[in-house]
């Protein structure tokens, strides 16, 4: 039992705005006062703000692709200071793609208590599983890619609605996945047939002739009818060419108010012709999502010095790796999915980063709805999860942002409103943005809150010099209500949650299954899905009432 | 102990006479790691492996339940499995250039406890690959790899280049299942839909698979590759590279344009790439080529990966450490360098002053110079059988064969995760409890307090 006392507590979800409250924990949940006894321990929290853990809803931590990613860049291992190992932690290896443990460590210490992975093929389940085994402390799921799935293009392409959400299911339940992913719909298998992409929501993918818009479409009817908690989880087509910000509107349109949450939205968000520089639309999406309650997004802030591009779009990584002209990874999933890693540096000076910078802060800081647009990085596509803080302080402090604008290169940003922009989040609108709304869109009811019977992930802060710094260096991580984290030290290894769904499916869909695992997969059938025992900590999550 | 395989766990289990049968069982004698096994169970004996190459039965069907030998041997004798434990975790401690080395047949699981002794102990941590395809490793990391999982090639290449490989004796099945005859989704008519070309310094078993065999010059992998690489750029090639190679000009120039026009094709490359003159360099070439190709077609490429899990063995050191294996923790973090912390070159200088070996045998394979330090310093090793390494050991523990005794997770050549289907019982403890057992050992005497780290035991 632990009483937190005299800390300044920001819990938006439930109207607390800094007032000093005290917070009492009994058995990893938040509880009323009256429930501690005399042996409750007591943490003075004077002078400090209390916040709810982090949760970060879309990054790339866990799986086939991300360990590709850490063989692939040696280099940058050994760039980023070490990870030494301690008699509480283990060692590792920072930079773009950090090793598990270090990983785990390193959002805890930010104050982070909830991460999933935005995107791991179903056949690769069993590693991502695996390696999220060997990432301590935060709880955990992932998202299980199916925009380009062959068995759902082929239901699709001839009508079949209902098996298309059976399978779906199955497929959940196999992975031990958490959502649904959709990643350029329809594209990446035209790049895997010959080596092309879709240019728009009506191009065709043989051999059933399916449209991405269809595909978008199909899937988010069937996550509502399975009551799926997170929305379709949804990666655009047409990902950083100029000119999608009209792909991006169409896509947000064919929903036609089916819930749907845009990742990473800032590389969607480009005017300008195919080829050419590309501008800022943020203005034209910004509205449309601010009249559409059915719609959230997660902003892709990009983040100026190295990283590694990562992505389940496949054409999209040969395309940059033709741009930049870096080592490039491909992976195709046979029947499911593709992939493509390019390191990529993102330079200030440069017109089109500098634009997709802006970009990324324009959505944040124009957007009317805090509770739909999240603070991302897409880690570690736009940048490593560990510019958070740095990001949270160009948010929170015009006069930094200012000086930041005038590193950057100037013409770009003149072609945004960037310049003009004095808004100043509150630290409770940042609390909205990396904590409480991106649970709530998770369908979380127990995170991203200290309400009575939230889990008692907390992340206390102490005001320093700068917002950044607070954030970079909370003073204490609580992680169901155990101190883990004190100045920065581990104090002690954890492992924490795996979150995932079961919808029910038909059996009827097996006979089918059999066959199709039998003709084209080329392992059993029997052997595809995740048994159990690859989940330490299962938590399954109760499915909505169907939409 | 091992516990023996449970209703769902081991398959089918139809007690019919003593006889029963394990349906989906995996076989983990080589990197195609075939899923589709059926074993035939009686008594204590697997007697029949359906659906397994040659080599799966003699796998399979080889396994002898041995309740014979000794739970352990210490200096020579036998002694319990405490005992060794307890012996093999002092003289670790104890040591001050300690070596964890093999991994590559036994589980993930096991492959992950491996890890966290090596890095309790901060010592050098390298597995098989650095005898193998670690050149392609390193490959990898210059250039990349465009790549796919198996069922990509069974449904979709209509070309194959097998290259300094030969798969028809090391991998039985890949052809079959995989690579060469198997149909597919764009693949109707099998066989008739691919064209298949072997590149090697002999002609192998695995020619009469090709309808091209090239009979490359020993040493001049790479010169060819490279030549390749410039017909594809539009680079004009010296009809001089047939003295230098031994393939004519004009063959390279007719395999250019066709591997233009194919619609898929992959590069399987093996270790008469990664293990003759030129080595990294052989790798990169061929990821390379198949990159280039990317212009024009969909053209990927894989190493052919030997053992049942050295794929296990590349994923779970790199995701814990950052890098592939040739690795050194004696600083308290991973530092990588293949050649300084390499296990042949860390022996043959006569740096390690003690070892670690599991499910790997390098006293019958290594060079000769290495093999004599490894004799020299006192060695821990966990194998099923008496091995080379185990014979002198100072620490040898008998331990489960993965895949027939115990459960667990390997990944086959392509990454693709698979889980074990035990068949028989064993009364040895598999790798995973042993190494559990002595990286908790390592801690009490290190008086360090027991992590969860690796997870508590499923």
């Amino acid at each position: 039992m632990l009483r937190i006392v005299n800390g300044k507590l920001y819990d938006p979800a439930n109207g607390v705005d800094g007032e000093v409250r005290t917070v009492a924990i009994r058995d990893g949940r938040i509880v009323a006062e009256q429930e501690l006894d005399a042996t409750a321990r007591t943490l003075d929290a004077r002078g400090l703000l209390v916040l709810p853990g982090g949760v970060d809803l879309h990054s790339h931590i866990a799986g086939p692709k991300v360990n590709a990613a850490r063989k692939l860049r040696p280099e940058d291992h050994r760039q980023a200071p070490p990870v030494h190992r301690t008699r509480t932690t283990r060692s590792g290896v920072m930079g773009s793609n950090p090793s598990t443990f270090a990983t785990g460590y390193s959002y805890a210490r930010l104050g982070y208590t909830t991460v999933f992975d935005a995107a791991v093929p179903p056949l690769g389940a069993r590693h991502a599983h695996e390696e999220l085994h060997d990432t301590p402390i935060i709880d955990k799921g992932f998202f299980v890619l199916m925009g380009n799935n062959e068995f759902i293009l082929r239901c699709l392409g001839k009508g079949e609605a209902e098996k298309v959400r059976h399978f779906m299911a199955w497929l959940l339940a196999a992975a031990k996945g958490y959502a649904v992913k959709l990643v350029n719909p329809g594209g990446v298998e035209v790049w895997k047939q010959s080596g092309g992409n879709v240019k728009g929501l009506d191009d065709p993918v043989a051999p059933s002739g399916v449209t991405p818009r269809q595909i978008v479409v199909g899937l988010a009817q069937a996550v509502a009818e399975l009551g799926v908690p997170h929305p379709v989880h949804v990666h655009a087509n047409n990902l950083g060419v100029a000119g999608n910000w009209a792909t991006t509107l169409d896509t947000m349109r064919a929903l036609e108010g089916r819930r749907a949450h845009f990742a990473h939205v800032q590389f969607h968000s480009y005017g300008g012709e195919p080829g050419a520089l590309p501008t800022s639309r943020v203005r034209e999406l910004i509205d449309y999502v601010d009249t559409h309650p059915n719609l959230s997004v997660d902003v892709g802030q990009v983040v100026f010095g190295d990283t590694t591009s990562m992505t389940g779009d496949g054409p999209l990584g040969y395309y940059l790796h033709g741009v930049t002209g870096r080592k490039w990874f491909n992976g195709d999933v046979e029947l499911e999915e593709g992939c493509g890693i390019v390191p990529i540096r993102y330079k200030p000076g440069s017109r089109v980063h500098a634009t997709q910078w802006a970009i990324g802060l324009e959505w944040l800081l124009l957007a009317k709805d805090p509770w739909r647009v999240v603070l991302s990085t897409d880690h570690p596509n736009g940048g490593s999860f560990l510019a958070y803080p740095h990001i949270v302080r160009l948010l929170m402090d015009r006069e930094y942002r200012k000086a930041t604008l005038r590193t950057v290169n100037a013409k770009a940003l003149a072609k945004t409103t960037l310049p003009d922009l004095d808004r100043e989040y509150t630290l409770s609108e940042v609390v909205i943005v990396t904590r409480a709304a991106p649970a709530r869109l998770l369908g979380l009811s127990r995170k991203g809150h200290l309400g009575l019977g939230a889990d008692a992930d907390i992340a206390i802060l102490s005001p320093g010099s700068d917002w950044q710094q607070a954030f970079t260096a909370p003073r204490y991580v609580i992680k169901d209500g155990a101190v883990l984290v004190e100045d920065g030290e581990i104090r002690q290894d954890y492992e924490g949650r795996t979150f995932h769904i079961e919808p029910p499916w038909d059996p009827a869909i097996l006979p089918e299954l059999r066959k199709w695992f039998a003709d084209f997969y080329t392992i059993e059938f029997e052997n595809y899905p995740v048994d159990p025992q690859y989940l330490a900590r299962p938590e399954r999550v109760a499915l909505m009432a169907a939409g | 102990m091992t516990e023996p395989a449970r209703p769902g766990e081991g398959g089918t289990l139809e007690a019919t006479g003593g006889v029963r049968v394990v349906e989906h069982a995996t076989c983990t004698f080589c990197g195609c790691v075939c899923d589709d096994i059926d074993l035939t169970v009686e008594g204590n004996r697997i007697t029949k492996a359906k659906n397994a190459c040659v080599l799966g039965k003699a796998w399979f069907l080889e396994h002898q339940l041995d309740d014979t030998r000794p739970e352990a041997m210490v200096g020579g004798q036998p002694a319990t499995t405490a005992a060794a434990i307890e012996e093999a975790a002092r003289l670790l401690v104890a040591a001050r250039y300690p070596i964890v080395y093999g991994l590559s047949d036994t589980t993930a699981e096991a492959q992950r406890v491996a890890v966290e002794i090596a890095d309790r102990l901060g010592a050098c941590l390298d597995t098989t690959t650095s005898v193998c395809h670690g050149p392609s490793g390193i490959a990898f990391q210059a250039v990349g790899e465009p790549t796919c999982t198996l069922g990509e090639i069974k449904n979709r290449a209509d070309m194959v280049i097998f290259w300094g490989g030969n798969p028809a004796e090391s991998h039985p099945r890949h052809f079959t299942k995989y690579s060469v005859t198997p149909k597919g989704m764009y693949i109707p008519r099998g066989r008739k839909d691919r064209y298949v070309v072997l590149v090697d310094v002999r002609r192998t078993p695995s020619a009469r698979a090709a309808d091209l065999f090239l009979q490359v010059k020993p040493g001049k992998d790479f010169e060819l590759l490279w030549a390749l690489r410039g017909l594809v750029k539009g680079v004009s090639i010296d009809d001089g590279i047939e003295a230098e190679t031994g393939i004519p000009l004009a063959t390279l120039e007719a395999l250019v344009e066709r591997m233009k026009r194919v619609r898929f094709g992959v590069f399987l490359f093996g270790m008469g790439l990664s293990m003759t003159r030129g080595k990294h360099y052989n790798a990169a070439a061929i990821l390379a080529l198949a990159r280039d190709l990317n212009h024009f077609t969909r053209f990927l490429a894989k190493p052919m990966r030997g053992h049942g899990n050295v794929t296990g063995a590349d994923n779970v050191v790199s995701w814990s450490t950052g890098y592939p294996f040739g690795i050194n923790l004696g600083r308290g973090y991973p530092r990588f360098n293949p050649g300084e912390f390499t296990t042949v070159d860390v022996l043959a200088r006569g740096e390690a002053d003690a070892a670690l070996i599991i499910s790997a045998d390098p006293a019958a394979n290594f060079p000769q110079v290495a093999i004599e330090h490894l004799k020299r310093i006192p060695t821990v090793v966990l194998d099923p059988v008496l091995s080379a390494t185990a014979r002198i050991a100072r620490v040898a523990i008998t331990t489960a064969t993965y895949g027939i005794n115990t459960a667990g997770t390997v990944y086959r050549m392509d990454d693709v995760p698979i889980r074990l289907r035990p068949a028989l019982p064993s009364r040895y403890p598999s790798d995973e409890e042993v190494l559990r057992a002595i990286a908790r050992r390592i801690q009490e005497l290190r008086e360090a307090p027991v992590a969860a780290t690796a997870g508590a035991a499923r």
